[in-house]
């Protein structure tokens, strides 16, 4: 969080009910920051009525009378932007976690506030314009090296006017030093602040044609995401909804990873804090943490932050979109974010939509999900924002408004399942109910990259478990024995879909991530498997004998394999031969 | 200190004042009623002109001529070492006949939330001696999980058997014998009945002396089991993280405790969430539930088994479901086991400990411990949804495999869940077992399961027996 510079006003506290106090006398407008009670709580004012103006605190207001004060900074909420944001890990106002832990120790006190960068830190600035130079809005001054992975581009201001470079030194900077100065008079430093409820601006958005590779098969294979694509992942406790979000925010192909704990858990913050850094990003082989920003808001923290955390999270991905980055942020759970909208607003006794959430709960929802894009940007560069949301629906039933309302806008829907994850298939995304809209225009990028008949191989497999969806209605009420010969090796082949490549252990070293070749490879083998075994049944062979060919179960090892070409190689070889000697 | 005789409304748990000072949120207040009686209360909502007031100890005897002293601080309660082996009501007054406590420290209840940066992600593996849980819903320290049950159901027992059995095998071994662990008990509602059977198994097992409980029993005031948790919070993060005590915290029923925050809710005429509870109760309940864990450089752990009853049995009911999303796994009581004889009546299938990856595995339990776990389940589940087609077209009409499946679920939950709740087994006993259960079936069907693993765990001679059998 950006610090106030001053106090434009103050006023005193009228009335304090939960995280929400109204005051009196106070000069301020729509979602001004200010500062409530002796200990100076920070908040932001919601509403303003006549003479009361009612603010969200986001701190516990346990203690504070009315009577006590109200000062308010005149300035919208901010964050502040520059270098030191990767590798950190902030609560929902952007106050560094580590900081508060020196200050306050190992519980969340109260009233401290703590700049978002590191305002003593010294960068090595490089400049990539001259002396003489014209530069614009969005305009790229020159760079420092954040992290082992990511170089920073230092940003003219969009809201600059611009003008002609009259002094840029490469040299060490703090943050707040000017690395530039224009013709305007204009000094340019590395720390910017920008109001969190307003997007960035950028030039044009643009349809998204390349995936966002996850590293995960049913996901990459079958219900595929782009960069610059909006994703949901609803399902009830314990269907994956986490596991999935940190499997992305590993192993997905962007160039940062924005990923926000919502009124969350606390030791899943602590376990990503805790893992991160040991983990190797399989882009560039540096630890993970470098290209993470990571923000924790967890289910005790107060719920007034929680509403903003996700504003946080999306404007520091806009930021590095802003540099030609390929962003991915995840949110979990865009619910807790959603129901801390509705406490607030019940607490303002406004008048509930459904299920008590406020009638604004869409236009929210929907505002957040249009930050995501692939855009060109002020600078004539290209960069994307890829947003995943998890949504947790109340006894898992997708009919709420939450789930609703995001399904109405996102174009990836991944259904996780109770029913799944109770007999460990895991990811528990159901195949049935999934879809992707992005999946045709991402058709071409499979084609070039990874193989031509990609599109026509996965239609193969989409068939088989759309068949076998069918027939196992039958078999409920027949038994499996009763189906001709054909359909039960239908069944086979789909059981080896669903056990050997739908199914990934994300806890295991190698299985965890799949780059697009294997996951397509995996597939093939599985073809070839159904093919040979058609071609055998074809010749009369009985379908006990073609299900028991000794290779078939090493299709459920394909997944744990490192040298996986090779093995799936001889696999192919071996299958076609053991079932071509079965006649 | 101010007194008012100025009440204007009585409501269900909540008193209306009007003042003329500033009172602050969450200020505790006495209300002292004509015939000398003092009931606690807090202010739950403040402003200039009136306050609103949640009364511990129900309402009844208060009217406009009470007197209402508001004591200038949040609600604060004494803790000390010495709280262990005392019995104290569910606001915190001894009633166990001994001395005073005299405090080393007073301390808020509404604990403040712990900095996720400060955290040390739990995973000692915590052996229960119970199958069902160390082998495939595995708690470890600093966990959080919750026994889902419902009425008539022995979720009890299993409690105490957890209390009573809980160990950790690898400081047992060492020398040094680690942390000291210590239970703290608070009880929110339950019967007199049930409160003496913990009461009675504490006592038997010595264990009340390094216990410290808190009992609000059916008969006490609804609106005091809103602060029973926190005291017995309070109490295991002092003894856990000052004191270094590996603490482990028994709450029951979480389900009376949400009731009483539906009733004060209701009185307060608030716009109900689902089901009449309130819409902050997720944040109310993981305000409970995340004080457990651990603390970079601290020795001690708060492990927290809190226990619920499922309204009409039903998992999405707003009380279970609520906590399902804020805690880490659940394990799931049936009432068709229990039926069965199944004891402790644990479904797996429905069960889940999310911290159990870490705390298991090579160094940790055993290196097969995974993977027979993830074979168990598919095994199980797959059983299970063969019983169903069994019973539309009979055994004959299934396959060889088919009715290994059928088999396996049946001995699962006779000889893997069914263990009594007197029988503590050690983990390698739990997995040698799974591995007797697995071993039912040929080889290729363990495909959860490293292939050297099955070369070195697979107990050859069932298949053979089972093949014998099958040929006869
Ligand atoms: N891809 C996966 N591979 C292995 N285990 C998984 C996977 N996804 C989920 N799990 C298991 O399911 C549990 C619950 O997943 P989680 O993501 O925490 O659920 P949710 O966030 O929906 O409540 C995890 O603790 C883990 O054991
Ligand atoms: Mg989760």
């Amino acid at each position: 969080m950006s610090q106030a510079e001053e106090i434009t006003d103050s006023g005193v506290i009228e009335s304090v009910s939960g995280p929400v106090v109204t005051a009196t006398d106070l000069d301020a407008q729509m979602n001004d920051v200010v500062y409530v009670g002796d200990e100076g709580l920070m908040g932001e004012v919601i509403e303003i009525e006549g003479e009361v103006t009612t603010i969200q605190v986001y701190e516990e207001t346990s203690g504070i009378s009315p009577g006590g004060p109200v000062d308010n900074t005149g300035e919208p909420l901010t964050v502040d932007l520059g270098p030191g944001m990767l590798d950190s890990i902030y609560d929902g106002v952007q106050r560094p976690l580590d900081v508060l832990q020196g200050e306050m120790g190992a519980f969340l006190d109260r009233g401290v506030d703590a700049p978002g960068i590191d305002l003593e830190k010294e960068w090595s600035f490089e400049p990539v314009v001259e002396e003489g130079d014209h530069v614009e809005a969005g305009d790229v001054l020159g760079t420092v090296d954040e992290t082992v992975s990511i170089e920073h581009k230092v940003l003219v201001p969009p809201r600059s006017d611009g003008g002609e470079v009259t002094e840029v030194n490469a040299g060490e900077y703090t943050v707040d030093e000017p690395v530039a100065v224009l013709d305007s008079g204009e000094e340019i430093a590395m720390r910017q602040e920008w109001p969190v409820r307003r997007a960035r601006p950028s030039k044009d958005k643009h349809t998204p044609r390349t995936p966002l590779v996850t590293g995960q098969r049913i996901q990459d294979g079958l219900f595929p995401l782009a960069k610059g694509g909006t994703a949901a992942i609803p399902g009830p406790f314990g269907s994956g909804k986490t596991v999935t979000q940190q499997q992305l925010a590993k192993w997905s192909d962007a160039d940062i990873v924005v990923y926000i704990g919502c009124g969350e858990r606390g030791n899943e913050m602590t376990e990503v804090i805790e893992d991160f850094p040991e983990l190797e990003d399989p882009q560039t082989g540096n630890p993970l943490m470098a290209r993470t920003c990571l923000i924790a808001n967890t289910s005790n923290m107060p719920v007034a932050a929680r509403e903003s955390c996700i504003y946080t999270g999306i404007t520091i991905a806009e930021y590095y979109r802003d540099m030609g980055y390929d962003v991915a942020l995840m949110a979990d759970s865009t619910s807790r974010w959603a129901e801390a909208m509705r406490e607030i607003s019940s607490r303002l006794e406004e008048m509930p939509g459904e299920e008590g959430y406020p009638a604004y709960l869409a236009a929210r929802l929907a505002q957040f999900y249009e930050r995501a894009g692939l855009y060109t940007t002020l600078n004539d560069d290209e960069g994307s924002v890829s947003v995943v949301g998890a949504v947790s629906p109340p006894g898992g039933d997708f009919s709420e408004p939450v789930t609703q309302n995001t399904l109405r806008i996102v174009k990836t829907f991944w259904a996780l399942d109770a029913d799944l994850a109770e007999r460990r298939h895991f990811p528990a995304i159901n195949w049935n109910e999934s879809y992707s809209l992005y999946k045709d225009q991402l058709d071409d990028w499979w084609r070039e990259n990874v193989s031509e008949d990609f599109p026509e191989v996965r239609q193969w497999a989409v068939d088989v478990l759309d068949e076998e969806t069918e027939l196992q209605e039958i078999v409920q009420l027949v038994g499996k024995d009763a189906l001709p010969d054909d359909q039960q090796l239908t069944l086979e082949v789909a059981r080896y879909l669903r056990e050997a490549w739908l199914q990934q252990n994300a806890l295991h070293d190698v299985d965890t991530n799949c780059e697009p070749a294997k996951t397509y490879k995996m597939l093939t083998a599985i073809k070839t498997f159904n093919d040979a075994a058609f071609d055998a049944l074809e010749a009369g062979v009985p379908v006990d004998e073609i299900q028991n060919v000794d290779a078939a179960p090493r299709l459920n090892r394909m997944g744990v394999q490192e040298d996986w070409d090779e093995y799936i190689e001889e696999l192919k070889d071996d299958l076609t031969a053991q079932l071509r000697d079965l006649y | 200190m101010k007194e008012y005789k100025t009440i204007s409304e009585v409501s269900g748990p909540l008193v209306y004042v009007d003042i003329d000072e500033p009172v602050a949120y969450d200020e505790m207040v006495e209300i002292e009623t004509p015939d000398g009686e003092v009931k606690r209360g807090q202010v739950l909502e403040s402003s200039d002109e009136f306050v609103a007031i949640q009364v511990f100890e129900g309402t009844e005897g208060i009217g406009q001529d009470a007197s209402v002293r508001f004591l200038g601080e949040t609600l604060k309660m004494p803790v000390t070492e010495d709280l262990l082996g005392r019995v104290l009501d569910g606001s915190g007054q001894p009633i166990d006949g001994g001395p005073d406590i005299v405090p080393e420290e007073r301390r808020d209840i509404v604990g403040e939330a712990i900095n996720p940066h400060a955290r040390e992600y739990p995973e000692e593996f915590i052996q229960t001696g119970v199958s069902a849980i160390d082998g495939m819903n595995t708690l470890v320290r600093g966990q959080k999980l919750p026994i889902f049950s419902a009425s008539g159901l022995p979720h009890s027992d299993l409690a105490l058997q957890i209390a009573r059995q809980a160990s950790v095998p690898e400081e047992e071994a060492s020398e040094e014998g680690g942390s000291e662990f210590a239970v703290v008990f608070g009880a929110m509602g339950i019967t007199a009945e049930e409160a003496n059977e913990f009461m009675e198994d504490f006592e038997r097992t010595g264990a009340l002396e390094r216990s410290v409980v808190f009992m609000n029993l059916a008969d006490d005031p609804a609106v005091e089991r809103t602060v029973t948790p926190r005291m017995a919070l309070t109490t295991a993060e002092y003894l856990a993280f000052e004191k270094d005590y590996h603490v482990l915290v028994i709450l029951t029923d979480m389900t009376n405790y949400c009731e009483a925050l539906r009733e004060i809710g209701a009185a307060r005429e608030e716009v109900p969430g689902r089901r009449g509870y309130p819409g902050y109760m997720y944040t109310d309940l993981a305000q409970l539930y995340e004080r457990a864990g651990r603390i970079e450089g601290r020795e001690g752990s708060v492990t927290q088994i809190p226990i619920l009853t499922m309204p009409g049995d039903d998992d999405t009911h707003p009380i279970p479901d609520l906590t399902g999303y804020i805690t880490e796994g659940q394990i799931m009581m049936d009432r068709d086991l229990n039926s069965q004889g199944v004891t402790p009546p644990v479904n797996v299938l429905p069960s889940l400990s999310r911290l159990m990856d870490d705390g298991i595995g090579e160094g940790l339990t055993r290196e097969d411990h995974g993977d027979v776990s993830d074979q168990l389940y598919a095994a199980y589940a797959e059983g299970e949804d063969l019983r169903d087609l069994v019973n539309i077209v009979g055994r004959e009409a299934l396959s060889d495999r088919d009715n290994l499946y059928l088999d396996f679920a049946d001995r699962f939950e006779a000889e893997f869940v069914d263990q009594g709740f007197d029988t503590n087994r050690s983990v390698e006993e739990t997995l040698d077992l799974g591995w007797e259960l697995l071993s039912l079936f040929p080889k290729e069907e363990l495909n959860r399961v490293d292939e050297e693993l099955i070369e070195q765990y697979y107990v050859e001679d069932e298949a053979e027996a089972e093949e014998a059998a099958a040929a006869d």
